[in-house]
Parts: C-alpha cells; sequence; structure tokens
C-alpha cells in the first residue's frame, strides 16, 4: 500500500534519475550479475561487461521503463501491458529474478542518493518495486 | 566449509574497520524496523515505535543495533568458524527470542543498504557480493539451530 506522500516521493526520485537512466541500470545490473550470477544466463546473447554499449542501452530500457510507471503508479497495469505479454511469452524471465534486480536497484540508489535514501524512500521504492515486479509477472500464468 | 579468498577477507575486514558500529548498527536495525514494520513484533518492550521519526529516536533502538553490529564484529574476527561462533546466539534468537530466521535477511538487506549510503561508489559490485556472501554465511550460521 503506497500513500500519496510515498507515491510523490517516489515520482520526484525517477524523474531526477531519467537523465541519468544508463548508469543507474547499468550499474543496478551489474550489481546483480556479480552478487547473482545465475542471472548471467538470461543474457547469453548480449555483452555484458562494465562498459558495454548492450550494458548500458539495457540498462536504460529498464530505468525508463520503472520510471514511466512512477509517473502514475494508479496505472501499473496499465502502462506495463505490453511488457506484461513481452515477459510471459517472449522472455520468459522467472520471477524471483525480479526481486533480485530490485534489490540491487535499492543499493544502486543507496549508492547515489547517499543519505538522501532516506528509511522513507527506501520503504517506497521497496514497496513500488514489489508492485511493479507483480504487475510484470501478472500474464506469466 | 566456506571458502574466503584473501582478496574477500580484505574487503570483508576493511568495510568494519571503518564502521562507528553506533552509527550504523542504530541506522540498519531502525531501517529495518520502518521498511519492514511487521519486525517490529519484536520489539514490543522497547518504547515508543509509532512513526519512523519516533523509532529512529529509540534510544533502546539505537544501543540494540549496536549490540547488533558488535555481533557481526565476531564474525568478521572468525570468519573461518562462524557457524560455530554463532552456535550459541542460534539458540537464543531460537528458544528464547523465537525469533523467525526469514527476519535475519531483512536486517541484512538493511545493513546493506546502510553501509551503500555510506561507501557510495566505494561499494562496488564485487565489494557488494563479497559482503552479501558474508551476510549470507552469517544468516545461515544464525539459523542453523533452529528445529
Amino acid at each position: 500500500m503506497l500513500s500519496k506522500k510515498e507515491k510523490k516521493l517516489i515520482r520526484e526520485i525517477w524523474e531526477r534519475l531519467s537523465p541519468v537512466a544508463e548508469d543507474i541500470g547499468a550499474d543496478a545490473l551489474l550489481r546483480m550479475f556479480a552478487s547473482f550470477p545465475g542471472t548471467k544466463t538470461y543474457f547469453s546473447h548480449l555483452d555484458i561487461s562494465r562498459g558495454s554499449a548492450h550494458l548500458s542501452s539495457h540498462g536504460k530500457k529498464i530505468v525508463l521503463a520503472i520510471a514511466e510507471g512512477a509517473k502514475d503508479i494508479s496505472q501499473l497495469t496499465v502502462t506495463l501491458a505490453p511488457l506484461q505479454t513481452l515477459h510471459a511469452y517472449q522472455l520468459r524471465i522467472d520471477p524471483t529474478n525480479f526481486k533480485l534486480l530490485s534489490h540491487c536497484m535499492l543499493v544502486t540508489l543507496a549508492c547515489y542518493l547517499g543519505e538522501g535514501f532516506t528509511p522513507e524512500a527506501h520503504a517506497a521504492m521497496d514497496k513500488f518495486l514489489s508492485a511493479f515486479a507483480a504487475v510484470l509477472a501478472e500474464k506469466y500464468r | 566449509m566456506v571458502e574466503w579468498t584473501e582478496q574477500e577477507r580484505s574487503i570483508i575486514t576493511n568495510i568494519f574497520a571503518n564502521l562507528d558500529y553506533e552509527d550504523v548498527g542504530s541506522k540498519a536495525l531502525s531501517r529495518c524496523l520502518i521498511v519492514y514494520p511487521w519486525t517490529q513484533r519484536y520489539f514490543a518492550s522497547f518504547g515508543n515505535l509509532y512513526n519512523a521519526d519516533a523509532i529512529k529516536t529509540n534510544p533502546n533502538i539505537a544501543a540494540h543495533g549496536t549490540k547488533v553490529l558488535h555481533g557481526l564484529d565476531r564474525a568478521v574476527k572468525n570468519m573461518d568458524n562462524i557457524k560455530a561462533t554463532y552456535a550459541e546466539l542460534s539458540v537464543l534468537h531460537s528458544e528464547k527470542l523465537h525469533v523467525d530466521p526469514d527476519n535475519f535477511k531483512l536486517l541484512a538487506d538493511c545493513l546493506t543498504i546502510v553501509i551503500a549510503a555510506k561507501m557510495g561508489s566505494a561499494f562496488s559490485p564485487d565489494v557488494q557480493a563479497t559482503f552479501q556472501k558474508f551476510l549470507a554465511v552469517v544468516v545461515s550460521a544464525l539459523g542453523r539451530q533452529y528445529h
């Protein structure tokens, strides 16, 4: 459950980070690959080494999708409909991995925002990313 | 048996050598109670946990957070024998405190975030992976004596 205050906080954070979507996204992905090597299996067709073009463009894609969802959280199911289909029928990423990326995204935010990543912001963001992941997995079965 | 490379050992000892245990301990525990409010169930006798500000300024929570960090220090000093080092603590958490072992991971994640916020880019993906490996061993050892 997200309060109005939390939705605003989330929207503002992602607005701030959209200009550096590539850096944020690539950082979160690199953290996930380092801590949870099993996640690399979904990227065998890409060059996911630090600094690679694939990593940047993929990271950017993910962060911009999250930022888009953050603009109107009450409309997540509508906003994510195409991505739901993509993940369910084509990518078929095991949804437990969404938790792993969410965790790494939180770490990236903590490194980037420092003390600015307050417990309140952390709680709101964790709830948002969980909701985002749940919606993303809705068409799986 | 958990294997640690020289690099992993030095990463862990360096992180803890540069930590203010009181500051980080209280921040990590209060963050856990704020981000995962159901964990407050274990702290009913600690006084006012009514909202985030109350939690952040609660002296009992701060003291307990410090205690937890000192407990982690024991694991850092006994990295090759964390399971044995924590056997008694595990029994305590199971038999006396009745803490659901799933909660250990929640606190571990909050500690990771607090340290990431402190260290910024120095908390690189590899440092994070090593730190998480260490915390996973700690969490496992704490849950070991539950039955």
